[in-house]
């Protein structure tokens, strides 16, 4: 019981940290965790809306609804390579459940994306819309969903990356194609027929596209819904496992 | 005898050689000779080490660098696992971190506190509780409401072990940690240990100092080439250790 606490405790204080080290209790950090989403919005609006001349209604909105959520995963994901490493000091020392320390990452990014939903209001408020009283239950469900995917990948690169170093820099290029990969600079409606299959095939498509779904239209889809959910459990699960047969050796390897 | 806090039987431990943790780019190209490695090379830092600490003992542990010292806390700790054998622990475990570890440079020295007491094993509330306490021993002053990256190393070591000095351990595990800070704080240090001793926690100390294993230690394992070369009482067992 009183172990439990004390796991409850250390997530919240680990989590607290990051969050004070990365705010240092001003507005600047706040600016700063939304201005790279927001830059990469803009890039990508003058390359397709400006340039190219992409057919699409509300553009830059599109893409705000879209970055800001990836923008938690990726930064989880890129993260977690060096979780376990720059704590070496306190895995090697103290018991406890290491699993501990990528979640506080995750959750830390979450707050982020959290406090940058206002911006996303913002947006639609310039392009005369609303938020939608579905959000109430649609942004917590979307939340748990992204936090369990996020999580399982985050488990298993956290945990690999001690017996093969180098996954660091295979992950920022696997982030990367990903991103491309998933509807998020173009709609899924624009994906030709042949290749629309391949989407289903992609974790992160479904949460992503109810995301904007949700954001946009104030819907969510429940085919999408289903699968993104069933994606993160099963990530989660494989995460969790890898993790578990891996996480007696961490303390040998550091 | 009194009742038994740790308990090694016949324990085992090795670690995987370096050459093993390489990227994973040179093992998909060494493919078959690096399945073999990770069968095989491993070295072996423990072979077989039997021994006790009673409740309430203080126990020291000395020998040569890279002997398997660390390794024995880590056992014991139960942040590594034996090969093969059996490491029984009755108690609590609080392990003293080194330096700087499960400290933020960026935090202030208050918030430290609660980082590393939470990180000790303690729950939040317990930590604020004993908050004031934790600051007068510490003696850092104004300094607890700095950051972390402006403080000496030698106010880095009075934080670490002020949190420890409140931290109700029933076992301690003490790598090694007592050679920083002034003379004026190092004598505190001790002076707690044997407070510590005193009220009956059980102590286990890792140092290459003979003076202090000797004033706190009541026994003292000494290793050496993977084995447990004696055990006995703190000044026989430094007699033979200094005179080997």
């Amino acid at each position: 019981m009183r172990r439990l606490q004390n796991y409850r405790d250390l997530l919240i204080v680990l989590t607290q940290k990051e969050l004070k080290v990365r705010y240092k209790n001003n507005i600047l950090g706040y600016l700063w965790s939304i201005a790279n989403p927001l830059a990469f919005a803009f890039v990508f609006f003058i390359a397709f809306k400006v340039v190219m001349k992409i057919q699409m209604e509300d553009y830059a909105l599109f893409l705000i609804s879209g970055l800001f959520p990836w923008q938690w995963f990726a930064n989880s994901v890129t993260e977690s390579p060096t979780v376990f490493l720059g704590n070496a000091s306190i895995i090697k020392k103290v018991n406890f459940p290491r699993g501990i320390i990528p979640l506080t990452i995750v959750l830390q990014d979450m707050i982020h994306f959290i406090l940058s939903v206002p911006v996303i209001v913002l947006f639609l408020i310039i392009y005369h819309k609303a938020p939608s009283i579905s959000w109430a239950y649609g942004i917590p469900l979307l939340l748990l969903i992204q936090l369990l995917l996020t999580y399982g990948v985050s488990l298993i690169i956290s945990s690999i990356n001690l017996f093969f170093r180098d996954i660091k820099h295979l992950t920022v290029i696997l982030v990367t194609l990903l991103f491309y990969l998933t509807p998020i600079i173009y709609p899924e409606t624009m994906v030709p027929e042949r290749y629309k299959q391949l989407i289903n095939l992609n974790p992160m498509a479904p949460l992503m596209i109810s995301w904007r779904g949700l954001f946009l239209r104030g819907g969510l889809d429940p085919p999408y819904l289903l699968s993104s959910f069933i994606y993160s459990i099963l990530i989660f699960m494989c995460g969790y496992i890898i993790y578990r047969r891996l996480s007696w050796r961490f303390a040998e390897v550091l | 005898m009194s009742e038994k806090a740790i308990v090694f039987d016949r324990v085992s431990k090795s670690y995987p050689r370096y050459h093993q943790i390489m990227g994973i780019k040179n093992f998909l190209f060494h493919l078959p000779t690096a399945i073999r490695s990770l069968k095989n090379a491993r070295y072996e830092v423990l072979n077989g080490i039997s021994f006790e600490v009673y409740r309430g003992e203080s126990f020291g542990i000395i020998g040569r660098n890279g002997v398997g010292k660390s390794t024995t806390l880590g056992l014991i700790a139960g942040v590594l696992r034996p090969d093969s054998g059996r490491v029984i622990v009755n108690g609590r475990i609080s392990p003293l971190l080194e330096l700087g570890g499960g400290f933020h440079p960026e935090l202030t020295g208050r918030e430290n506190i609660i980082l590393n007491g939470v990180l000790l094993g303690m729950t939040r509330a317990e930590v604020l509780k004993r908050m004031d306490e934790i600051i007068e021993f510490s003696e850092l002053g104004e300094f607890i409401d700095q950051p972390l990256r402006t403080y000496s190393s030698g106010m880095y070591a009075r934080l670490g072990f002020s949190v420890i000095a409140h931290l109700d351990p029933e076992i301690l595990l003490i790598d090694e940690v007592l050679a920083v800070g002034d003379i004026g704080f190092q004598k505190k240090c001790l002076d707690k240990m044997l407070g510590f001793k005193r009220m009956g926690v059980t102590i286990v100390f890792v140092s290459h100092s003979m003076g202090d294993i000797e004033k706190i230690c009541d026994r003292v394992m000494w290793l050496e080439d993977k084995r447990v070369r004696e055990v006995n009482e703190s000044k026989k067992v430094i007699t033979d250790y200094i005179n080997r």
